[in-house]
């Protein structure tokens, strides 16, 4: 068990070095000298010089890079070209919505797809399922917008059961989330119904039956927890996902979240947003899958008992 | 009455190309206490016979045309699912072939326990902890409270083995249902199952149903014997007097198959041609085709059980 978190770990560790040496190409490689920015047009280049050297850009590339990870590792992503703000401000501000987003999300992907799912694989072949399969097919290739702007219309336009948009309260979150977790879900549905329909069919769910055990037991406890992997490992994945913004749902409901303020910054090429945002979304990716990966072991010994 | 009855059972499974009859008018009955041996070659209907017994076949694709299953005078083709629930793990509990894969791999020794007895009796959780304790060391595992708490795949195939005979016999069933109990493990944890089943047999009076396509297992366990083949029973008496005089062609050509150790013998001597798959039986005699015995009327006309001094034979022209 601790090598296989020891190995986890290291892994995720690796990866994050790699992800600060991308973002600091990436803030070499995007257009537009930092410098000509802050000191304008009409500066004398004995004043860019000067400028240059205070923030260390005349320092060789690998003194540049060990400054920038020593900031990053005290939280500091730099400041904003437009808002003069500290990144690491902007980002923080935003995180409450996208992390309620995320919650409300997730939650709805996972009310739907496991039921789904796991109702389609117990009655494998029925209309049941086949409406399931239909119904997650055509989730998943729904556009966000599509759904979002249809929810919109129908339950806060024509039915006022919900705000048109905006954040603050519980009402606020539902359309969102369920833009999200509807779409979401579909693949929910899809990978519990094939795991679930994988297990269905070991010998150890013949035994349970034999016990007695009734069905809704041989479901949800015997054949559940043995299905469950693949989705744990989609939960992680999702966690990254929504971290980094849902552009598209934000903008349709003017959620203010990671997305948005990432998607304004690329309209105003601003640079250190961009790439702290990356950042943001990077970490949360490892660090969704790292959860996944420590989730695993308890709900499967096997992982954790193996040597 | 017999404890169990199986008189006449006609199944098949529904397929994309119609009906195919995989049990065909089979019949025997157990006696309570006794050990009952379903013998067979792999594919003969075995394995499907003993899970239509716990009706865990999926329906469909099985389909249940005929005949009855009575279980101390119930009917068990005409219970519901909850009535049959409470059968299964309660008055008939069952083991399979595969201890590895038999038991769930994500929970312990002792959930798995535990569950067949919260599931049938309405014990306390000390009580019922007690019980698999008890359990364990009845079915000859050691340290037992050491392997409630550890998981499938940390034990032996024989082990396995005998945490689900422990959770079978959890509720005292008056009937085991034993699906080939030795088929996957070494010859020598073989015989302390059989044993040990045997043992519980003699302690508890539960009859058993030994299904095994090992005639081996059949001579050291079983008070009586049935011969199954294509799907139907084709003798059954008992044991001593089912191999000492075999009546069937085809029970005479499977004793005379087993391998013995013996001087100049080079070849294992072995039935020529293959079992009929379903749906490819002959409107007669199933065995027809590699019998030595064979008449006219074998090939149109199936022969039923006929039963005389506690020996039934299902032949035209049985060895005399």
């Amino acid at each position: 068990m601790l090598r296989y978190l020891g190995a986890r770990l290291g892994q995720a560790l690796l990866i994050l070095v790699g992800i600060s040496m991308i973002t600091f190409a990436l803030i070499y490689l995007l257009p537009g000298d930092p410098v000509r920015q802050i000191a304008g047009r009409s500066a004398t280049p004995e004043t860019v010089e000067s400028i240059r050297r205070q923030l260390g850009l005349d320092l060789p590339l690998w003194q540049q890079y060990l400054r920038y990870v020593g900031g990053l590792v005290q939280g500091d992503l730099g400041r904003s070209y437009q808002q003069k703000t500290e990144v690491a401000t902007l980002i923080a501000s935003r995180l409450p919505a996208t992390l309620l987003l995320l919650a409300g999300a997730i939650t709805v992907e996972l009310l739907i797809g496991l039921s789904a799912g796991i109702l389609a694989a117990a009655r494998r072949g029925s209309a049941l399922d086949r409406a399931v399969m239909v119904a997650s097919f055509t989730a998943v290739s729904a556009p966000q917008f599509v759904v979002g702007i249809l929810l919109l219309y129908v339950f806060a336009v024509q039915l006022g059961w919900f705000p048109i948009g905006g954040y603050g309260s519980f009402a606020h979150l539902v359309l969102p989330a369920l833009t999200l977790g509807l779409l979401g879900g579909g693949w929910y549905a899809r990978v519990t119904r094939s795991s679930m329909i994988d297990v269905l069919r070991q010998d150890y769910i013949v035994t349970a039956r034999a016990k007695g055990a009734g069905r809704a037991r041989v479901l949800l406890v015997h054949a559940l927890r043995n299905a469950a992997l693949p989705v744990i490992a989609m939960i992680g994945l999702d966690i990254g996902l929504f971290m980094s913004g849902a552009v598209v749902v934000e903008s349709v409901f003017g959620w203010p979240g990671i997305g948005q303020l990432a998607w304004q910054a690329i309209q105003r090429i601003d640079t250190p947003i961009i790439v702290g945002v990356t950042l943001v979304a990077a970490v949360a990716i490892i660090l969704g899958n790292l959860l996944a990966d420590l989730v695993a072991p308890w709900v499967d010994p096997r992982i954790r008992l193996r040597r | 009455m017999p404890l169990l009855e199986i008189d006449g059972l006609t199944l098949a499974f529904r397929g994309a190309e119609g009906e195919l009859p995989v049990v065909e008018g089979l019949s025997l009955s157990l006696e309570a206490g006794q050990v009952l041996g379903l013998v067979g070659e792999s594919g003969c209907g075995k394995s499907v016979t003993a899970r239509s017994i716990m009706r865990l076949l999926d329906s469909p694709p099985a389909v249940y045309r005929d005949g009855a299953i009575r279980f101390e005078g119930r009917d068990l083709l005409r219970l519901d699912e909850t009535a049959m629930r409470a059968l299964r793990g309660g008055r008939i509990g069952m083991i399979f072939q595969e201890p590895m894969t038999s038991l769930n791999p994500t929970f312990t020794v002792g959930f798995q326990i535990d569950e067949a007895l919260r599931l049938h009796t309405d014990l306390s959780r000390p009580a019922r902890r007690a019980r698999a304790r008890e359990l364990l060391a009845r079915t000859g595992v050691g340290a037992p409270d050491r392997r409630l708490a550890q998981y499938p795949f940390e034990l032996s195939g024989g082990l396995r083995q005998r945490v689900m005979i422990a959770m079978a016999i959890a509720c005292d069933p008056r009937l085991l249902i034993a699906d080939e109990p030795t088929t996957a493990l070494d010859v020598t944890v073989q015989a302390q199952i059989l044993e040990l089943l045997l043992e519980l047999r003699a302690r508890t009076g539960m009859a058993l149903l030994l299904i095994t396509h090992d005639l081996g297992v059949v001579a050291e366990t079983c008070d009586e014997v049935a011969v199954m083949y294509a799907g139907t029973i084709v003798e059954q008496a008992p044991a001593e007097r089912l191999f000492a005089a075999p009546r069937h062609p085809y029970t005479a050509a499977l004793l005379a198959s087993i391998p013995q150790l013996r001087p100049g013998v080079r070849r294992l001597p072995s039935i020529p041609g293959t079992v009929p798959a379903p749906g490819l039986r002959p409107p007669g005699c199933a065995f027809v085709d590699r019998c030595t015995r064979r008449l006219e009327r074998c090939t149109s006309d199936r022969p039923a059980l006929r039963v005389e001094a506690e020996h039934g034979v299902a032949c035209w022209n049985p060895v005399p």
